[in-house]
């Protein structure tokens, strides 16, 4: 069993959200459930299996269900039917008592306008989630400090949210909801309101933490590139149903349906498409090829490998290497042309 | 002409239940209104019995505190000191008492009804008719039974002075409430914060500057009250305003008005000065 297990979720939003449940437990979509009981579905029979340390991100346009999905998680929102767990913890069983100790504990979450309180300074602001546990002042300042310094944002502590860029907010936002050292990381759009240089920057920012941390990370997003370019797995959302869920790579090289297609197209795959993905795998009995050019990793991306194919001939072959140095697969330079112009 | 076996006798009902109050609950009712009194008494012996000079001491020392501007400061100073040399500094006094007091209950009434208003949508569907009636209902008509219960004098001014004043406060309370940015709740929700620690480090602060602009547009309120006040027995500026109708004396009606408007524009100024200070972050001080 994952860590976090999302079984057969339904939300239905309108006065009376049961009789419209038969409706769409029955089948019925989006459209025709509105015009028949008035009733808006935010969620359709959606279930997600999250492993303990991995980035899951959810893709999907306005009007999906990503937000409401991820409100889910802490219980912000309420589904009409379906089971939630965390670590075989059924969270919808909690009452209110149970519910703030386990958002105080366990969980963090960023918000894409950032929610920072606009009548505290960056160090209370930080400290707030401590402060809520009833952590004494003197601990979760010393807490708030680390993490302040660790997002870049040593000396700002006595600024106020206002004063800050949307850059900097975020900063703080992310630091909030890393102090109080959560499980789990929610973030909702977290970069979406950023300049794209920054929201760059930030989700640089954030694989590093998360290299180090290894929190386990439920991100929204609309942006496909920034889905592919930080999350280990990806969910899929249209019109509140899951389209697909898989590895950046098979999204990429897979779709499910043309609207997944669609999204693709414009991808950048030398970003996405990795050494591994579009290798021939060796069979261990095979001889040693004689033309190899050079060795790559198994999780090189794409764009790495470009570059050295310059200098190498038309018919050269590159081996593909996993972390104990065993060749596993090797790549034909046609292999990556083909893989690219797909 | 409207059928007159139609006609309800409600006017009959009110006498009866105001009759039935008096006669079970007098007596409470008189216990109520004595407590009442013995605060707005000492209230009013402070303020008579201090010297003008310390009175006008504390007022430049409050508008300072709340503004920082030293005009704001000389000009209540210069303000309250006209409505010394009006001769009316005993009656504006007395009238200060009466709206402070009148003021403070409408704010420790009107600011947790404010908050129920603001976290049930029941209780304010059933309110707001409620707050409309208290503003529009011509204050006479409660002036009477405030009366009958409470006799002649300052304690049925102090109630009819809050039930015209309270309104603002009440709904500005529940609209800053509602104001507050829904982002910033969820952020604290999701924090694991209660109800009560959301109410108050959260709702509250951000609600300030709204609850301030009805704190003080209760304060201008209770103002107003005065004259209708002194009808019933409560002295104070009222009072003049109300001899000088009686004797025709045009001039003693005008120099009473004219101190009812400085302390008006005195309170409001101090009101305001409080409301700013809440809007703005405490770095802009430094700054």
């Amino acid at each position: 069993m994952s860590y976090i297990e999302i079984r057969n979720i339904f939300k239905i939003f309108g006065p009376d959200p049961k009789s419209a449940l038969e409706l769409a437990k029955g089948g019925a979509d989006k459209d025709e459930i509105l015009a028949k009981t008035g009733h808006t579905v935010g969620l359709h029979d959606v279930s997600l299996s999250i492993e303990q340390g991995e980035t899951f991100v959810v893709m999907g346009l306005s009007g999906s269900g990503k937000s409401t999905l991820i409100r889910h998680l802490n219980r912000l929102i309420d589904p009409t039917a379906g089971s939630i767990s965390f670590g075989g913890e059924d969270i919808l069983a909690m009452d209110i008592p149970a519910l703030n100790a386990f958002r105080r504990q366990r969980l963090g979450m960023v918000f894409q306008r950032f929610g920072l309180l606009p009548h505290r300074n960056v160090m209370d602001n930080v400290a707030y989630g401590l402060e809520i546990q009833g952590t004494a002042r003197k601990d979760r300042e010393a807490a708030a400090s680390k993490w302040i310094a660790r997002v870049g944002l040593a000396g700002y502590e006595t600024k106020f949210p206002d004063q800050l860029s949307g850059g900097m907010q975020q900063r703080v936002g992310l630091a909030r909801a890393l102090a109080t050292d959560p499980e789990v990381l929610l973030m909702d759009e977290a970069f979406s309101a950023l300049d794209p240089l920054i929201r760059s920057d930030m989700q640089d920012e954030l694989m590093k933490l998360q290299a180090e941390l290894h929190k386990t990370i439920v991100f929204i997003t609309h942006d496909l590139d920034e889905a592919l370019k930080i999350g280990d797995r990806i969910a899929i959302l249209k019109d509140g149903k899951l389209v697909q869920v898989g590895r950046p790579e098979e999204i990429v090289l897979k779709p499910a349906d043309d609207y997944v297609q669609a999204f693709t197209r414009d991808v950048n795959r030398s970003k996405v498409l990795r050494a591994q993905s579009i290798m021939t795998p060796s069979r261990s009995e095979a001889k040693p090829l004689d033309n190899v050019s050079f060795t790559v990793d198994v999780d090189t991306r794409l764009e790495a490998i470009l570059p050295q194919l310059i200098t190498t001939g038309d018919r050269s072959i590159i081996a593909v290497i996993d972390r104990n140095e065993c060749i596993v697969g090797h790549i034909h330079r046609n292999h990556i042309l083909q893989a690219l112009s797909n | 002409m409207f059928p007159e076996q139609l006609n309800v006798p409600l006017g009959k009902w009110v006498n009866q239940f105001v009759d039935w109050l008096v006669i079970n609950y007098g007596a409470a009712f008189e216990a109520f209104a004595d407590s009442l009194l013995t605060v707005l008494v000492a209230l009013e012996q402070v303020l008579r019995g201090a010297p003008w000079w310390v009175v006008l001491i504390t007022i430049a020392v409050i508008t300072w505190h709340a503004s920082k501007n030293w005009k704001l400061v000389i000009g209540l100073v210069v303000a309250m000191f006209a409505i010394g040399m009006l001769g009316l500094w005993d009656k504006a006094m007395q009238t200060l008492a009466l709206m402070i007091v009148a003021t403070s209950l409408s704010v420790l009434i009107g600011i947790p009804v404010g908050i129920a208003m603001a976290m049930s949508n029941r209780l304010r569907a059933v309110m707001l008719p409620i707050l409309d009636t208290m503003q529009t209902m011509p204050s006479f008509v409660y002036l009477i039974p405030a009366l009958m219960l409470f006799g002649l004098g300052k304690v049925p001014a102090i109630l009819a002075t809050v039930i015209y004043a309270a309104p603002p406060v009440m709904r500005l309370t529940d609209l800053g409430i509602r104001l507050v940015d829904q982002e910033v709740l969820e952020a604290s929700r999701s924090f694991g914060a209660s109800r009560k620690q959301i109410l108050f480090g959260v709702q509250l602060p951000l609600a300030l500057p709204n609850i301030m602009a009805g704190i003080n547009q209760t304060t201008m309120m209770s103002i107003s009250m005065v004259v209708i006040a002194s009808m019933i027995g409560a002295r104070g500026l009222g009072e003049q305003v109300l001899m000088g109708i009686q004797r025709l004396d045009v001039g003693a009606g005008m120099e009473a008005g004219i101190a009812i408007v400085l302390l008006a524009v005195v309170f409001d100024r101090i009101g305001q000065a409080y409301g700013k200070r809440s809007q703005r972050s405490p770095n802009a001080e430094d700054a």
